[in-house]
């Protein structure tokens, strides 16, 4: 926990350590001062990081024995099921693995929306998640193609058909995507390639991610800033690192369950049935993880205003640190914007629902009006709520935020009328 | 406890969405059955397996292939199990084409037990050629291409019915009752005692629906035995692994928790303070 110079013991790990500091670093990441009162939702990021590498690896023995090839692609993940040993294991584990890689980021995001842990001196931290984020989807739309099923195909020709979407030259972008005029082998070998490629550069910006994150420290549920060094900070290891591998296990669980007992419970059975270029599936649904964003595209009557909609509820997310103008950043002291928060979420979750249903009738009504809705939480309520909203009194220091609860408070302005015997308003 | 509140209401929420979005395809009633397969701890009946195998091999094999299952497996655990002798026979009563030979030909030979099950069809195009425009589909994960497979696939085959009166219905098109838009192209396949059990079975049309469905499954999902054995222990492994993490946890919170001499000291300087403050003994203070 000293913030002073760390010197190596021994003689010759001082010359290396002065050459490469590589024993510094290891230092800095165990003694990393962590807010003592970090809950269990700050487990995330290292369960993130598990999934991150477990997917890697996965996926690395996976492409030792798949063939990008149109002819051969849905036959070699047949192979790996079937005759690559333990290939079953490995591939449901890389398909479900993605898919609780995006339960665990959702968690992590919303999270981050909960506990205001994008504001100021953070946005570094938020913006670099973002464009992980975005490069998780791309990544996982991505690998959804390489099976070359039905879903896959169609899946892939209707995303790569949005860029169609660009005035004067979507055509050609769409073409340039496909390697051709339709999604074809090019299309796939290009989709391998890439989906191949982004988890390295994912790798990278989750280094950028945690550099930022070391440089001013982690946010805590009460939102103030902690004394670095001080009793209010404990080092990272080994006592978060305790927590985090409790958590992860309790999450592996969940996984594991998947994987073993219903591994195709996530995805479509319409990717069991090979790519047809010729039949068309009679609903097109992207993976789980998607579904929002699709339910987004959809609402919106035209395909270019859909696909614009589409990106800009990504990308709004990018200026959220300055969207919302509220100085106090846990929702915890908020009243009024923690009210908002869940409103929040159960849109995204109705977003995802309308998702996978077909866009008409009530179910388009709705994806409209939470579309709307997602919008206006950003652009209308957020920066208002910076502005009127009446925040509860915060806390000197992490050590007494029980004392700001209003029961609490209540109890003990009670108490202290009781012995003070006088106006209990005036006591403070 | 407003936010306890919110998040089982969320949660609740959650799981309705979701479980909505994903039964939706399940809502058909369809035939009931008990597979043994279902559940943690399920396994295939090996005999209806082999039963399961012959009406495959005597019924669908002249139309659905199971291009992506070898002989082998027949004979592998969690399979059939049929022993490799049998195996081996079943493999050579198929001619496979093989070749080149030295003289550039290709030639057919007896099937052996790396060889997959022959296909009835050389193409998609052979197939609707001669089945009136329809493909049938290939067999070897259609259990997973089709949502809640085993009940839907066994439901097709016991659900062929007269067709409800003003149905129209073309030339070589039946009525199913489990069919989406109720039509389909195949003629029911299954008629009671069409298929002759060497073990004394019936084979009625449920009987032997049950049995080409347990095999299909088994087709699909070759290791799902193993599989559910592994993920049992796997769960039970973690969770032994999660209660030993969670008491060093404990433990080694503990030790920050009482280590900190300064944390009592800070304790004692804010009594001291709070004293000179009020001026009294702050043991009276509560």
């Amino acid at each position: 926990m000293s913030d002073g110079k760390y010197i190596p013991k021994s003689k010759l790990a001082q010359w290396f350590d002065s050459r490469l500091p590589l024993l510094t670093l290891s230092h800095h990441l165990r003694e990393y001062p962590t807010p003592k009162n970090l809950n269990y939702w700050w487990t995330f990021g290292g369960i993130l990081t598990f999934f991150l590498i477990a997917q890697i690896v996965t996926g690395i023995i996976l492409a030792m024995h798949y063939v990008a090839h149109v002819d051969h692609a849905f036959e070699s993940v047949e192979h790996i099921m079937r005759d690559v040993n333990y290939g079953w294991l490995i591939r449901y584990a890389h398909a479900n693995g993605a898919s609780m890689f995006f339960l665990a980021v959702y968690i992590h995001i919303f999270r981050g929306l909960f506990y205001g842990s994008y504001k100021s001196p953070r946005e570094m931290i938020w913006i670099t998640g973002l464009i992980i984020y975005l490069l998780m989807m791309a990544t996982a739309f991505m690998g959804y193609v390489l099976p070359w099923g039905q879903m896959s195909f169609w899946g892939a020709t209707v995303i790569t058909n949005l860029f169609s979407a660009i005035p004067l030259f979507g055509e050609n972008v769409t073409e340039w995507l496909w390697g051709g005029f339709s999604v074809d082998n090019p299309t796939l070998i290009r989709f391998y390639s890439l989906h191949y490629l982004f988890p390295f550069l994912i790798f990278g910006l989750v280094v950028l991610h945690i550099w930022a994150l070391h440089v001013p420290g982690n946010n805590n549920p009460v939102g103030i800033d902690v004394k670095k060094n001080s009793e209010e900070t404990m080092p990272f290891h080994p006592y978060m690192v305790m927590k985090d591998f409790l958590s992860l296990f309790a999450f592996l669980i969940i996984f594991l369950w998947f994987v073993f007992f219903a591994p195709n419970f996530l995805g479509h059975p319409d990717n069991y049935i090979e790519a047809n270029p010729l039949v068309t599936p009679s609903h097109i649904v992207p993976e789980w993880y998607l579904l929002p964003f699709y339910a987004i595209l959809r609402a919106i009557p035209s395909k270019l205003g859909g696909v614009i909609f589409m990106f800009a509820s990504i990308f709004i997310l990018i200026a959220l640190p300055w969207l919302d103008t509220s100085k106090v950043r846990s929702s915890v002291f908020r009243p009024i914007y923690r009210k908002f928060f869940w409103v929040l979420v159960v849109t995204v979750i109705l977003l995802g629902y309308l998702g996978a249903k077909p866009p008409e009738g009530i179910y388009l009504i709705l994806a409209r009006i939470a579309t709307a809705y997602y919008f206006i939480h950003f652009l209308v309520l957020l920066p208002l709520l910076g502005r009127y909203e009446k925040t509860d009194p915060l806390p000197m220091s992490i050590s007494d935020p029980v004392l700001n609860q209003p029961s609490l408070i209540d109890k003990f302005k009670k108490s202290a009328a009781q012995y003070e015997g006088d106006n209990v308003d005036s006591f403070k | 406890m407003l936010i306890l509140l919110n998040r089982i209401i969320l949660i609740i929420f959650i799981s309705i969405v979701s479980f909505s979005v994903y039964s939706e395809e399940m809502n058909t009633d369809y035939v009931k059955t008990k597979w043994s397969f279902k559940g943690i701890f399920g396994t295939f009946d090996r005999a209806s397996l082999q039963r399961g195998y012959q009406v495959y091999q005597e019924v669908c094999s002249g139309c659905h292939s199971v291009q992506y299952l070898s002989y082998r497996n027949l004979s592998e655990k969690g399979g059939p199990e049929f022993s490799i002798e049998e195996a081996k026979a079943i493999a050579a009563q198929f001619e496979v084409e093989d070749g080149p030979n030295s003289d550039g030909e290709m030639f057919m030979r007896p099937g052996r037990l790396s060889d997959q099950f022959i296909k009835p069809y050389p193409n998609v195009e052979a197939s609707k050629a001669a089945n009136g425009g329809a493909h049938p589909p290939d067999m070897s994960v259609l259990t997973k291409a089709r949502a809640s497979g085993a009940d839907y696939i066994y439901s097709l085959l016991l659900g062929y019915e007269e067709a409800p009166s003003g149905f129209e219905l073309d030339e070589g098109v039946y009525y199913n009752k489990y069919m989406s838009g109720n039509k389909i192209k195949m003629l029911a396949p299954l008629s009671d005692g069409i298929v002759e059990y060497s073990d004394g079975t019936q084979s009625t049309t449920a009987q032997m629906a049950k049995d080409v469905t347990t095999f299909l499954v088994w087709v699909a999902e070759p290791h799902l035995e193993f599989q559910h054995r592994m993920g049992f222990k796997a769960i039970i492994y973690l969770i032994i692994l999660l209660t030993l993490v969670y008491m060093s946890k404990q433990k080694v919170w503990a030790r920050f928790g009482s280590k900190n001499i300064e944390e009592e000291e800070t304790f004692d300087k804010v009594e001291r303070a709070v004293t000179e403050y009020e001026g009294e003994d702050p043991k009276t203070f509560k």
